[in-house]
C-alpha cells in the first residue's frame, strides 16, 4: 500500500487507473456469473469483493492520490464496487431461489397417505335429530321443556285424561316401576312433560319437549321398547286448529323442504280434543308414486303420505287439571316418534340399528343430520 | 272391526258406483281408520259351483284314507263328476263347493282334471282356507243350504270386499255394522234407518210361559239387565249359510246356531249377548261382585281365581259368568240345549275393564263394554236375537225379565261458535246443529246450544267432544293454516346448552355416541364388583320387566356400554370409544325398590295443591344424567407413522377432564380406588369437595367376568352434579404482558406421593407469580433412591407489573421447593 500523500504530490497510482478498475470489475462479474452454486458464489465473493480482493486493495490506494484527484477516483471506485455488489446480490438471489426450489421438491410428500391416527367421533343421529327439530321451535320462540323418565302415573295418565281402567291405558303397554300399584311408571309418552310445563311455567306457554319413552314392546325391525318422541305445546289466548296446522307445516318445511304438505285425520288421544293423526306428504315422491306401479316409492310404500304423529287441541280437562282458565286459554299439542322420523328421513330400514350401539351406525351420521 | 260391504249396503243405500275403497277413504278421513280393504277369496275365479255328494268310495290302500266321490254339479256343468278328496268330514247328500277344471283358487292355484290315487279327479271340493275365506282347513266346507249347480262364488261371499277398521277407544259405537253404517250415511248424506231403534216383532208368550227371573245385586256395575227365554229350541238346527259367511267374513268362527246368533247380533248392532242353557241354571240370574266366591271356570276352559271385586253373573249355584267378558263352562250352551236364556245387559265400562284386565282376558264382549255399549240397546238387541233364534231354531218365546236403573242422557252446554273458534275457520250455527243431529244428538237453543248425546255415544260428554264431531264432519282438510306468535323466548337453558356442548366435545375426542336400554340385572352389578352396600345396588325395579335377567333400572351407565363393546367386538370392531349421556335411576334412602302401595291420586278437576305435587315428586327416584364412556383396543391407530397406541387409563382421565371442561368445570383428578376400576389405575374426579365421577382402567376381574378386551377403560361422570357445582359466569383472566421467566426444577419424592399433590404444593408455595406449572418428566432409576422418583417441573413465572429480577425468581423457586419439602420431604435433585 502506498504511503499517504500528505505532500499533495501529483502521484499517479496505476491500480486506480480507469482501465485497471474496469478490468477488476469485469473479472469479478465473470466469476460471479460463473458461480454455479452458493458455495462457488461465496468463493467468488471472497475473491472479488472481500477485504483482500483487487478492488478492495485498489480502493485503499485512494489515500495516495493528491487531494484534488481523490473525489473523482473515489466516486469511480464506489461505482465499480457497487456494480460488483449488485451482481453478487442478484446472483445470490438466483442461486437461493434455485436451492429453495430444489429443497421443496425433495421435501414433497404424498398427501393422500392416510392421516387418521384417531377417527373423529360422532353423535347418535336420534340425539342430533331431536336437537335439530327442537331448534326449529326455538327459532319461533319456544323453549325446551324436560321431565323425568320414571314418572308419576298421575302425570303420565290421570291428569292427561286417562283415568284408571280407561281402555286408553292399555293402548300403551306400560312398564310399572316397583309394583303395578306404586303410582310410578316409565313414561309411555312425552306428554307428561306438557303437564309439568303447564304447572311450572307462566302463561302463555310455548314449549317443545324431546325425550325418551318406554313401552313393553319386544325389539324387532319396527318396534323398540325404548324410543324417543318430540312433543310440542302452545297455550295462549285464541289458539286454534289453524295454528296447529300452520305450525306442523312449518316443521315439515324445516325438516323436509319447501312445499311438503301436512294432512290431519281425525283420531283419538285422551289428552287432546279434537284429536288428529298427522300425515306428511311423501317428501321423496310427493305423491307421484300413487297408482303408478312402474315407479314405486320405498319411502311411503307408494301411499303418497307418511304417518308422522298425533296432535290436537289440548283437552280442556287437561288444562283444568293444571289449573288453567279454559274460558280464556286454549292450546294445541303434537308429538311424533323420533325413530320413525329418522327412519323415513334417512332410509333406516331396521329399528335395531338404532338401539344396538353399533359404532358404524353412529359414525355414518357424523355430528349433524 | 271387519265390515263386509254387502252388510253395510243393506243398512245404507249406497249407490253401487261407490266402491269399498271410496267408502274406506271417506270414513278414514272422518276418523274411522280403515287399515285395509280385503277382497274375500281375492284371486279366485270360476267355475266354482255348489255340488251334492252322490256317493263315496273309501280308498284305503294309501298312506292316508282317501275318498273317491261322485258329485252332482248340475247338468249345465257336466252333471255327476268323479272327484278325489282327502277330507272325511262330509257324507252322502251333503252340499259342497266344487272347483271345476279351469277354476283358479287363491295363490294362483289352477284346478285341472288329473289322475290321482288311481282315479281321474275331475275337479276339487274345497275347504274354507282353500277358498281364502278363513283359516279352517280341518275339512271341506259343507253348506247348510243351496241349489246344485249354483254359482258358489256368490253363495259363500267370494269377491266380497271387507273393510278392516282400527277403532279408537272413544268410538265404541263403530264396533258394529250399525255404527259404521250411521257414519257412512252421514258422510255420504244418505238416509239411515237405525236397526237398533226398532223392536223386532216377537210372538206373545203363552199364558203359562215362564220367563227366567233376574235381579241385580250391585247397581254400581250394572245399570240394565235383561233375560229373554226360548224353550223347545232345536239344538241341531243349522246356522243359515249367509249368517255363517258373515261371521267368517268378520273374523269369527261359526259354532252353533245359538252362539252364532248372539255373535251375529253383536256384530250387527254392537250389543254383546250371552246365551245360557236354561237346564243348567238354578234360580234368578243376577249380576254382582264375586265376593267370597273364589274360583270359576270360563268357557275357554281356564280355571280363574276371582277377586272379591270382580264383576260376575251368578245364579243360586254360584258364579256362572264374568260379567261382560266371558260366560262359564257350567252354564254353556251345548248340542243338546233346548232351553235358551239370552242375557243382554249394560255393564259399567270401568268395571268390566278392571275384571277383564285382572284376568288378562280380552273378549269381543269386553272390548265393547269397556268402550261403552249403547245404554238402551239391550232389549232391542235381544229381541232381534230371539227373533232369529225362533226363525231358524224354532221353539217358543217365553218372554223377558228386566232390571234397569234410571237413565237420563246428559245435557252439554256449548256456545254455537265454539267449533268455529276452535277450528279457526267460520262454521255457521246451522251447520253445527245439523252435523250434531247427523251423529244422533238432540240440539236445542240458538247461540247457546244445549246438546243431548245419543245413548250410543258415551264419549260425548264435553263441549270439546262436540267440537270434534263438527270439525271432523266439516273435514280437517278445510282447516286454514296460521302460525301463532310466541313471545320472545330465551333459547336453551344453560344446562341444555352445555349438555349439547358436551355431546360435540365427546365427538371431537373420538367418542361415538350410542343409546343403550336402561335395564340392568344384579349379575351385571356382580360382574362389575359393586358391593352389596353400594348405592348403585339401590335401583328401582320394574314390576313387568322385558327380561327377568334385567329387572332393574340402571344405576350406572357402564353395563349397557360394556355390552355394546362386546357386541361391536363380536362384529369385528376392536378399537372402540363408545359413550352415552343418559339418566341413571337411584332410590333415595327413604324409598324402597317396590315403591309405595297406596300412592296419592290427586283430583284432575283443578290444579293439585303444592303438597300433592310434592308428594307425587316424592314417589320418583333420583334420575341424574350421567356420562358414560368406554374405551377398548387402540386409541391411536398404527400406520405409516408408526405403531398404534392402546387406550389406557390416561385416555379415560383425559376424556373425563375434557368432558368437565365442556361443561365449564375444572375437574380435580385424585387417586381413587372403587369398583369397577383397577385399584391402582383409577381416578376419582372431584369438584369442590364432591366426587362427581370416575375414570380409569377397569379391574382385571371385571374385564374377565364381562369378557371384555384386555385393559378396557371407562369414564362415568355425574353431568347434573357437575352442572350444579359449576359457576355460571367465568371471570376473565388478567393477561400479563411483562416478560416471562422460565424455571425448571426436579424434585425427588417418595413414589407414593401423587404428582397432583406435589404440583399443588409447588403452586401454593410459589404464590401469585406462578403463571403455570407443568410436569415434563418422571424418572425412576439408579440415580434416585429406592422407592422414590424424580419429578421434573417447568415453572412459568410472570409479574403483572414488572420484569422479574434474579432475586424474585430465586425467592419463588425456593418458596416452591420449600413447600414441597415441608409437605412431602421432597429434595431438589442433584442438590
Amino acid at each position: 500500500m502506498s504511503a499517504p500523500n500528505k505532500a499533495f504530490d501529483p502521484v499517479s497510482v496505476s491500480s486506480l487507473e480507469p482501465a485497471a478498475v474496469d478490468g477488476m470489475v469485469e473479472a469479478a462479474l465473470v466469476a460471479i456469473s460463473a458461480a454455479g452454486d452458493l458455495e462457488a458464489l461465496k468463493a467468488a465473493r471472497l475473491a472479488h469483493a472481500g477485504d483482500r480482493s483487487p478492488l478492495a486493495l485498489a480502493n485503499r490506494e485512494i489515500g495516495a492520490l493528491p487531494p484534488a484527484a481523490k473525489a473523482e477516483v473515489g466516486k469511480r471506485m464506489g461505482q465499480a464496487r457497487a456494480r460488483v455488489r449488485d451482481a453478487l446480490d442478484a446472483r445470490t438471489a438466483e442461486l437461493e431461489a434455485e436451492r429453495d426450489a430444489r429443497v421443496l421438491v425433495e421435501e414433497a410428500v404424498d398427501v393422500t397417505l392416510p392421516v387418521g391416527r384417531r377417527a373423529m367421533g360422532a353423535r347418535h343421529p336420534l340425539t342430533t335429530l331431536m336437537e335439530r327439530m327442537s331448534d326449529v321451535f326455538i327459532a319461533m320462540g319456544y323453549e325446551v321443556a324436560e321431565g323425568p323418565e320414571a314418572e308419576a302415573e298421575w302425570f303420565n295418565f290421570d291428569a292427561l285424561n286417562v283415568p284408571p281402567d280407561h281402555p286408553a291405558r292399555t293402548m300403551q303397554d306400560t312398564f310399572f316401576v316397583g309394583t303395578e300399584d306404586s303410582g310410578v311408571v316409565l313414561r309411555t309418552q312425552t306428554s307428561p312433560i306438557q303437564l309439568r310445563a303447564m304447572l311450572e311455567r307462566d302463561l302463555p306457554i310455548y314449549v317443545v319437549a324431546p325425550g325418551r319413552v318406554f313401552r313393553t314392546d319386544e325389539l324387532d325391525a319396527t318396534h323398540t321398547p325404548v324410543f324417543h318422541q318430540i312433543e310440542g305445546l302452545a297455550i295462549d289466548e285464541g289458539i286454534t286448529m289453524a295454528d296447529l296446522k300452520g305450525t306442523l307445516e312449518h316443521l315439515a318445511t324445516a325438516m323436509f323442504g319447501e312445499g311438503v304438505r301436512v294432512r290431519l285425520r281425525p283420531s283419538y288421544f285422551p289428552f287432546t280434543e279434537p284429536s288428529a293423526e298427522m300425515d306428511l306428504e311423501c317428501f321423496v315422491c310427493r305423491g307421484t308414486s300413487v297408482g303408478d306401479p312402474a315407479n314405486p316409492c320405498r319411502t311411503c310404500s307408494s301411499e303418497g303420505w307418511i304417518e308422522w304423529g298425533g296432535c290436537g287441541m289440548v283437552n280442556p280437562r287437561v288444562l283444568r287439571a293444571a289449573g288453567i282458565d279454559t274460558a280464556r286459554y286454549s292450546g294445541f299439542a303434537f308429538g311424533m316418534g323420533v325413530e320413525r322420523t329418522l327412519m323415513f328421513r334417512h332410509g333406516v330400514t331396521d329399528m335395531r340399528d338404532m338401539v344396538e350401539g353399533d359404532a358404524r351406525f353412529t359414525a355414518a351420521f357424523g355430528i349433524e343430520v | 272391526m271387519r265390515i263386509p260391504m254387502s252388510w253395510l249396503r243393506e243398512m245404507v243405500p249406497l249407490p253401487l258406483e261407490v266402491s269399498a275403497r271410496e267408502v274406506a277413504e271417506r270414513i278414514t278421513r272422518a276418523g274411522l281408520e280403515v287399515e285395509s280393504v280385503e277382497t274375500l277369496g281375492g284371486g279366485t275365479s270360476g267355475p266354482l259351483v255348489v255340488g251334492r255328494v252322490e256317493s263315496i268310495v273309501e280308498l284305503d290302500e294309501f298312506k292316508k284314507p282317501i275318498r273317491f266321490c261322485q258329485v252332482d254339479v248340475g247338468a249345465e256343468h257336466g252333471g255327476v263328476r268323479g272327484i278325489v278328496c282327502g277330507a272325511r268330514n262330509f257324507s252322502v247328500g251333503d252340499l259342497v263347493i266344487a272347483a271345476l277344471p279351469g277354476a283358479v283358487l287363491p295363490g294362483d292355484f289352477v284346478i285341472s282334471a288329473r289322475k290321482t290315487y288311481g282315479h281321474a279327479s275331475d275337479g276339487m271340493i274345497c275347504s274354507e282356507r282353500e277358498l281364502g275365506l278363513g283359516d279352517d282347513h280341518n275339512g271341506i266346507m259343507v253348506l247348510a243350504s243351496g241349489q246344485v249347480g249354483d254359482d258358489a262364488m256368490a253363495a259363500v261371499g267370494l269377491g266380497e270386499d271387507v273393510l278392516d277398521i282400527a277403532v279408537t277407544p272413544d268410538r265404541g259405537y263403530a264396533l258394529s255394522v250399525r255404527g259404521v253404517a250411521r257414519e257412512v250415511a252421514a258422510l255420504f248424506d244418505l238416509p239411515f234407518d237405525d236397526p237398533g231403534e226398532s223392536l223386532a216383532p216377537l210372538p206373545a208368550p203363552s199364558a203359562d210361559a215362564a220367563p227366567w227371573p233376574c235381579s241385580v245385586d250391585d247397581a254400581t256395575m250394572c245399570e240394565l239387565f235383561t233375560l229373554r227365554r226360548i224353550t223347545g229350541f232345536n239344538p241341531a238346527a243349522p246356522t243359515p249359510e249367509w249368517m255363517k259367511r258373515r261371521l267368517v267374513a268378520c273374523g269369527m268362527r261359526p259354532v252353533s246356531l245359538a252362539v252364532d246368533v248372539t255373535n251375529y247380533v253383536m256384530l250387527e248392532l254392537g250389543q254383546p249377548l250371552h246365551a245360557f242353557d236354561g237346564d243348567k241354571l238354578r234360580g234368578a240370574v243376577r249380576p254382582g261382585r264375586a265376593g267370597s266366591d273364589t274360583t270359576f271356570e270360563t268357557l275357554d276352559h281356564v280355571r280363574r281365581t276371582l277377586d272379591a271385586t270382580d264383576v260376575v253373573i251368578r245364579d243360586d249355584t254360584g258364579v256362572i259368568g264374568l260379567a261382560g267378558t266371558m260366560g262359564g263352562l257350567n252354564s254353556e250352551i251345548d248340542d243338546e240345549s233346548t232351553d235358551i236364556v239370552l242375557e243382554a245387559a249394560w255393564f259399567v265400562p270401568e268395571q268390566v275393564a278392571r275384571t277383564a284386565r285382572r284376568h288378562k282376558l280380552s273378549s269381543e264382549a269386553s272390548r265393547r263394554f269397556e268402550r261403552g255399549v249403547d245404554r238402551v240397546l239391550a232389549p232391542y238387541a235381544s229381541a232381534r236375537a230371539a227373533a232369529l233364534l225362533l226363525e231358524f231354531g224354532g221353539g217358543s218365546y217365553d218372554g223377558m225379565t228386566a232390571w234397569e236403573a234410571p237413565y237420563a242422557p246428559i245435557a252439554i252446554s256449548m256456545s254455537a261458535d265454539l267449533p268455529s273458534r276452535t277450528a279457526g275457520m267460520p262454521i255457521a250455527r246451522d251447520t253445527v246443529v245439523s252435523l250434531l243431529e247427523r251423529v244422533g244428538c238432540r240440539v236445542e237453543g240458538e247461540d247457546d246450544l244445549v246438546v243431548w248425546a245419543p245413548s250410543w255415544r258415551p264419549d260425548l260428554t264435553d263441549p270439546a267432544d262436540l267440537v270434534e264431531e263438527v270439525v271432523r264432519l266439516v273435514g280437517y282438510d278445510h282447516l286454514p293454516s296460521r302460525l301463532p306468535m310466541a313471545p320472545a323466548g330465551y333459547g336453551l337453558t344453560r344446562d341444555q346448552r352445555l349438555r349439547r356442548r358436551l355431546g360435540y366435545a365427546l365427538a371431537g375426542l373420538g367418542v361415538d355416541e350410542i343409546l343403550c336400554y336402561p335395564f340392568i340385572g344384579s349379575t351385571e352389578l356382580d360382574a362389575l364388583g359393586i358391593s352389596p352396600t353400594d348405592r348403585r345396588r339401590r335401583g328401582p325395579v320394574l314390576a313387568n320387566p322385558l327380561s327377568e335377567e334385567q329387572p332393574m333400572l340402571r344405576t350406572t351407565m357402564l353395563p349397557g356400554l360394556l355390552a355394546a363393546v362386546r357386541r361391536n367386538v363380536g362384529r369385528g370392531m376392536s378399537d372402540l370409544a363408545l359413550g352415552e349421556i343418559g339418566r341413571v335411576f337411584l332410590l333415595r334412602d327413604d324409598q324402597s325398590a317396590t315403591g309405595v302401595t297406596d300412592p296419592p291420586r290427586p283430583g284432575v278437576h283443578g290444579r293439585p295443591s303444592d303438597e300433592d305435587l310434592e308428594t307425587l315428586h316424592g314417589l320418583l327416584p333420583d334420575q341424574p344424567r350421567h356420562l358414560g364412556v368406554v374405551l377398548a383396543g387402540l386409541r391411536d391407530q398404527s400406520g405409516w407413522w408408526g405403531p398404534g397406541r392402546p387406550a389406557d387409563w390416561s385416555d379415560a382421565v383425559e376424556i373425563a377432564v375434557a368432558a368437565g371442561a365442556a361443561l365449564g368445570a375444572h375437574l380435580r383428578v385424585e387417586q381413587g380406588d372403587g369398583a369397577p376400576f383397577h385399584p391402582g389405575r383409577a381416578a376419582r374426579l372431584t369438584l369442590g369437595d364432591q366426587a362427581v365421577g370416575w375414570a380409569g382402567e377397569l379391574h382385571p376381574r371385571v374385564v374377565a367376568a364381562l369378557d371384555l378386551p384386555p385393559r378396557t377403560c371407562a369414564v362415568e361422570l355425574d353431568v347434573d352434579a357437575v352442572l350444579a357445582l359449576t359457576e355460571d359466569l367465568a371471570a376473565a383472566p388478567r393477561v400479563g404482558t411483562q416478560p416471562i421467566a422460565k424455571e425448571d426444577l426436579a424434585l425427588v419424592v417418595d413414589a407414593s406421593i401423587p404428582v397432583s399433590a406435589v404440583e399443588q404444593a409447588l403452586r401454593e408455595g410459589a404464590g401469585d407469580l406462578v403463571e403455570d406449572i407443568r410436569l415434563f418428566d418422571v424418572y425412576v432409576g439408579p440415580q434416585v433412591p429406592e422407592g422414590h422418583r424424580s419429578l421434573a417441573f417447568a415453572l412459568r413465572l410472570r409479574a403483572p407489573d414488572r420484569t422479574l429480577s434474579a432475586d424474585d425468581i430465586t425467592a419463588v423457586r425456593e418458596a416452591a421447593i420449600g413447600a414441597a419439602a415441608e409437605r412431602f420431604g421432597a429434595t431438589l435433585r442433584g442438590a
